[in-house]
């Protein structure tokens, strides 16, 4: 991180630098202004005469605000359903808010996207790569969901035509209410009136919105879960019938 | 003329009008028209395409048991109906190879009616296929099946909300009780509709695109051009290479729309498309869904299916069905049935006259040792296909019905995605498998289902070498259900032989692993009759396939006897047989299981029950024989669906690995004076 806080315009450009380089095109001219001449003297980038390149500290900070910015339009658009225009714009305000640590929050939040609403890839974070389940989920990959909780599908990421057309067909489309019933061997949830079974791979490419509060033991088999109903019901009076 | 009028006299009898000819004043006036069955996999096509058309197509509780096009004549009051039953799709841009068929046949031979069959509990999701094919320009009518589970979940369809949303006729039916089906014939026989006008919303990036596409169509089409423009966007490639074809001069322009479209979605086109044609379909399916809710679910069924699917019961529950599977067809089909019918009825009271009968009629021993004697085409042809044969693929056939119709296999699939994964395979192949069990070339034909060519050889590579048909299997139950430890030395190998090759080739196959995913159906219990007609139409589909072959043998044989060529070739293979330990005897078993693997296995079970197969030697003949080469019929399905070269590679392979597992199988059990 650079030792001092960089000005929303420079790390605007230093932003920029790396998604040209993600589309394989050549910023030109932006080796001047005075946003190049910050991140230069911060030792993130490089100049010549002809290009500018990031430098070992500049490729880790400019991921890092690319990551905060996909994570924001992510929120924005899952949680907070702004709509995709405004989301945009949002976002790149939004972006220079978060700061380091609240990004893994809100990523964990999330459920650890892999790519921004516009299907670029959101560099990942250490959360991402540790794993811990600190914070409260409001969206996570179906594959991430515990046996019994329950939400509507938020969206399907998947770049491979064949799988996301094979998903979309099954009726996995965002707003579907879907409930996870069984983790092992395979993924087994409930969707519509149907059921549908399907692998890891397929679980984790189904982002879903989860609902505030989960069925307790809604893991276990219905005649179990039915007796101890009952007998919860004998014990309390005026308890549900 | 008075011909004619008996002739249309007794068509009134048998509910048959017209006498058949064109010119005859007694004709009614008679209308032809095709009509289409579309609908998603395991919505019911088949039985309603039954009812129809009064034939037997095979009916399962497992999506893509059809995957070819069925045709059948159906008639109707004064219409006389083309019934075609496609394999089931969810949509008409097709992934696999048997969806494709679906829509080659809206544009190669457009149907007058299409007749969109669906699952009235997946009325939301099955919908968007409706406005689909609306848009296609097909005049489309909709029937709403298996309304009977949907009222056991409290679920009720609208049909004249659903006809008035949709502008097209819509019938409600329960396929399997016979319900609405009365409807469904009015409606076939009925006036035929005007075309719906319904059409989906489109985002406004996707409606310009079409509209641009549209304007550059200029050849004659099955479809409409806006339904051809909405593939062309979801970069369908059967509707690409016919533009190909009909406006290759368009092509460079389409392809850049397209691109152009994409790169203002993060996902390929077919996400927003399905999105909005999901909500038209809401809206629409809100309207006609009522939902009872008083109503209680019945929950025994829901138990019971959870029971299956949970690996600590479902595992207990898988291996009960695996040993009832051998008790009904090794114990019962090969112990009691064949016993009765093989020894008792063929070779006590059938055989002995019926040989001194014809020696009789043909005192010359070359010509009577065609019908009768060691190789006769009645006392061992016939008494192979029906004492030995028909009695053990039967009781397999009627198994693998209940399976089927209760809805096991799509559980059994999810259970062993994990394992099969392993091998290059995803649960899916799991119904190519254990059809296989059945018939080695009917599961060929099913390997359509999987969806990349990776998998499809790597199980039909599987099917060929490691999985033994119903008659195999049959046959090796009944001798070794006398020896608990051979079986499980056979079972073992076997499994162990498939598993590992199954894994190696799966390492040399270049390509991606497949995904799984499949829709579990609810669990019913089999109707008897349902059962009772599916096994006796796949007994007799077999029945003609094995009957002749069996005969062609017999005859060969007589042929290879009286030129002295048989004798020569089962010496020369002696050898082999020698460093398998097995008796020369055994020599012809091989021979033939190349034109039959059920002949080979018959002539073992033969051959044995003569005692000249014991012990150890049983089950090296026994394993030799599962992996040995597929039959001929086999072998021509293999390479009519994968190509020769695939066929002949892995018949290349086969051959060597299933002699050198019978050696090396005979070595150890030797070494280690294994008795059994």
């Amino acid at each position: 991180m650079a030792e001092r806080e960089l000005t929303e315009s420079a790390e605007e450009l230093l932003g920029s630098l790396w998604t040209a380089r993600e589309e394989k095109s050549v910023p030109r001219g932006v080796g001047d202004g005075a946003e190049a001449q910050e991140l230069a003297d911060a030792g993130l980038i490089v100049r010549n005469a002809h290009e500018v390149a990031l430098t070992e500290a500049g490729e880790a900070e400019a991921a890092a605000i690319v990551r905060r910015e996909r994570l924001a339009e992510r929120l924005l658009a899952d949680v907070l359903n702004v709509g995709d225009s405004l989301a945009t714009e949002t976002a790149c305000r939004f972006e220079h808010l978060l700061r380091r640590g609240i990004d893994n929050q809100i990523c964990t939040l999330l459920g650890h996207p892999r790519v921004c609403p516009h299907g670029s890839s959101i560099p990942p974070g250490e959360c991402c790569r540790s794993g811990a389940e600190d914070a409260t989920r409001v969206v996570s990959p179906l594959a991430d969901m515990a046996v019994g909780e329950n939400g509507v599908i938020a969206y399907v990421q998947s770049q491979r035509r064949e799988h996301l057309h094979r998903l979309l067909t099954m009726g996995a489309l965002p707003g579907a209410p879907i409930a996870l019933r069984q983790r092992f061997p395979s993924f087994v949830f409930d969707l519509g009136n149907g059921q549908v079974a399907v692998d890891e791979e397929t679980a984790r490419d189904i982002y879903v919105r989860l609902n505030g509060h989960t069925r307790a033991g809604a893991d276990r088999p219905h005649w179990l879960a039915r007796r101890l109903r009952r007998a919860r019901t004998k014990r309390s009076p005026r308890g549900r019938t | 003329m008075t011909a004619r009028a008996l002739q249309f006299v007794r068509g009134l009898v048998t509910g048959q009008r017209g006498c058949g000819c064109t010119a005859c004043p007694f004709t009614p006036a008679l209308t032809t028209r095709k009509v289409a069955l579309f609908g998603s996999p395991n919505v019911g096509k088949s039985l309603i395409f039954n009812h129809l058309t009064g034939s037997y197509a095979v009916v399962s509780n497992y999506p893509g048991t059809t995957v070819e096009v069925m045709r059948g004549k159906a008639r109707v009051g004064d219409v006389l109906l083309e019934v075609v039953d496609c394999p089931g799709s969810y949509s008409l841009a097709p992934s696999s190879d048997d969806e494709r068929v679906a829509q080659d046949l809206l544009f190669d031979e457009p149907p007058d009616l299409v007749l969109h069959v669906l699952d009235a509990k997946h009325l939301h999701r099955m919908l968007p296929l409706t406005l689909q094919l609306i848009e296609t320009g097909s005049r489309v009518a909709l029937d709403v099946n298996v309304i009977d589970e949907a009222e056991h979940l409290g679920l009720g369809v609208d049909t004249a909300v659903l006809s008035k949303a949709l502008g097209i006729p819509v019938v409600a039916t329960s396929a399997v009780t016979g319900r609405g089906l009365e409807d469904l014939n009015s409606l076939l026989a009925g006036a035929q509709t005007t075309g719906s006008q319904v059409s989906v919303q489109y985002p406004q990036p996707i409606e310009r695109a079409v509209a641009r596409i549209r304007a550059l169509l200029r050849g004659g089409y099955a479809v409409t051009e806006t339904g051809l423009a909405l593939l062309l966007l979801q970069r369908d490639q059967g509707a690409r290479s016919r533009v190909m074809l009909e406006d290759p001069e368009s092509m460079a322009e389409i392809d850049r729309i397209v691109s152009e479209t994409e790169s203002q979605y993060p996902q390929p086109l077919s996400m927003p498309i399905a999105v909005a044609r999901q909500r038209a379909a809401d809206a629409i399916a809100r309207k006609a869904l009522t939902r009872d809710a008083t109503h209680t679910r019945r929950r025994s069924m829901e138990t019971l299916s959870q029971l299956t699917v949970s690996p600590i019961t479902g595992i207990p529950i898988l291996l009960a069905m695996l040993y009832l599977i051998y008790l009904v067809v090794g114990r019962v089909g090969a112990g009691v049935v064949v016993d009765v019918l093989d020894k008792g009825l063929f070779r006590q009271h059938l055989n002995p006259p019926i040989t001194a009968f014809v020696e009789r009629l043909l005192p010359w021993p070359a010509i009577s040792s065609l019908f009768v004697g060691e190789y006769g085409l009645i006392t061992l042809g016939m008494r192979y296909a029906f004492a030995i044969i028909l009695p053990l693929v039967g009781a397999f056939f009627l198994m693998f019905a209940i399976l089927e119709d209760s809805g096991y296999l799509p559980r059994l699939a999810l259970l062993s995605d994990r394992l099969l994964k392993r091998i290059g395979l995803s649960g899916r192949a799991v119904i190519p498998i254990i059809l296989g069990l059945g018939c080695d070339t009917m599961a060929t034909i099913v390997t359509r289902v999987l969806e990349t060519r990776r998998e499809r050889v790597i199980a039909t590579f599987l099917l060929a070498l490691a999985i033994p048909c119903s008659a195999q299997l049959g046959v090796i139950l009944g001798l070794l259900s006398r020896h608990p430890l051979g079986l499980l030395i056979w079972a073992g190998v076997v499994l162990g032989v498939f598993l590992l090759s199954g894994f190696l080739v799966s390492r040399v196959l270049p390509g991606e692993a497949s995904r799984f995913y499949l829709e579990i159906p609810p669990l019913r219990l089999p109707a008897l009759r349902n059962v009772l007609v599916k096994t006796s139409a796949r007994l007799k589909w077999y029945a003609a396939e094995v009957i002749p072959l069996f005969l062609l043998v017999s005859v060969l044989i007589w042929l290879g006897q009286l030129t002295h060529l048989f004798p020569l070739i089962v010496g020369a293979l002696g050898p082999f047989m020698h460093l398998l330990g097995l008796p020369p005897e055994a020599a012809d078993a091989f021979l033939f299981g190349f034109l039959r693997r059920d002949y080979g296995a018959a002539r073992l079970f033969d051959v044995s029950s003569h005692g000249a197969l014991t012990g150890a030697s049983l089950v090296v003949a026994m394993v030799t024989i599962t992996l040995f080469i597929p039959c001929l019929a086999q072998f021509l399905v293999m390479q009519k669906e994968r190509g020769l070269k695939t066929a002949v590679a892995v018949a290349a392979v086969i051959l060597p690995l299933a002699l050198s597992v019978g050696f090396s199988l005979n070595i150890l059990l030797k070494a280690w004076q294994v008795h059994i």
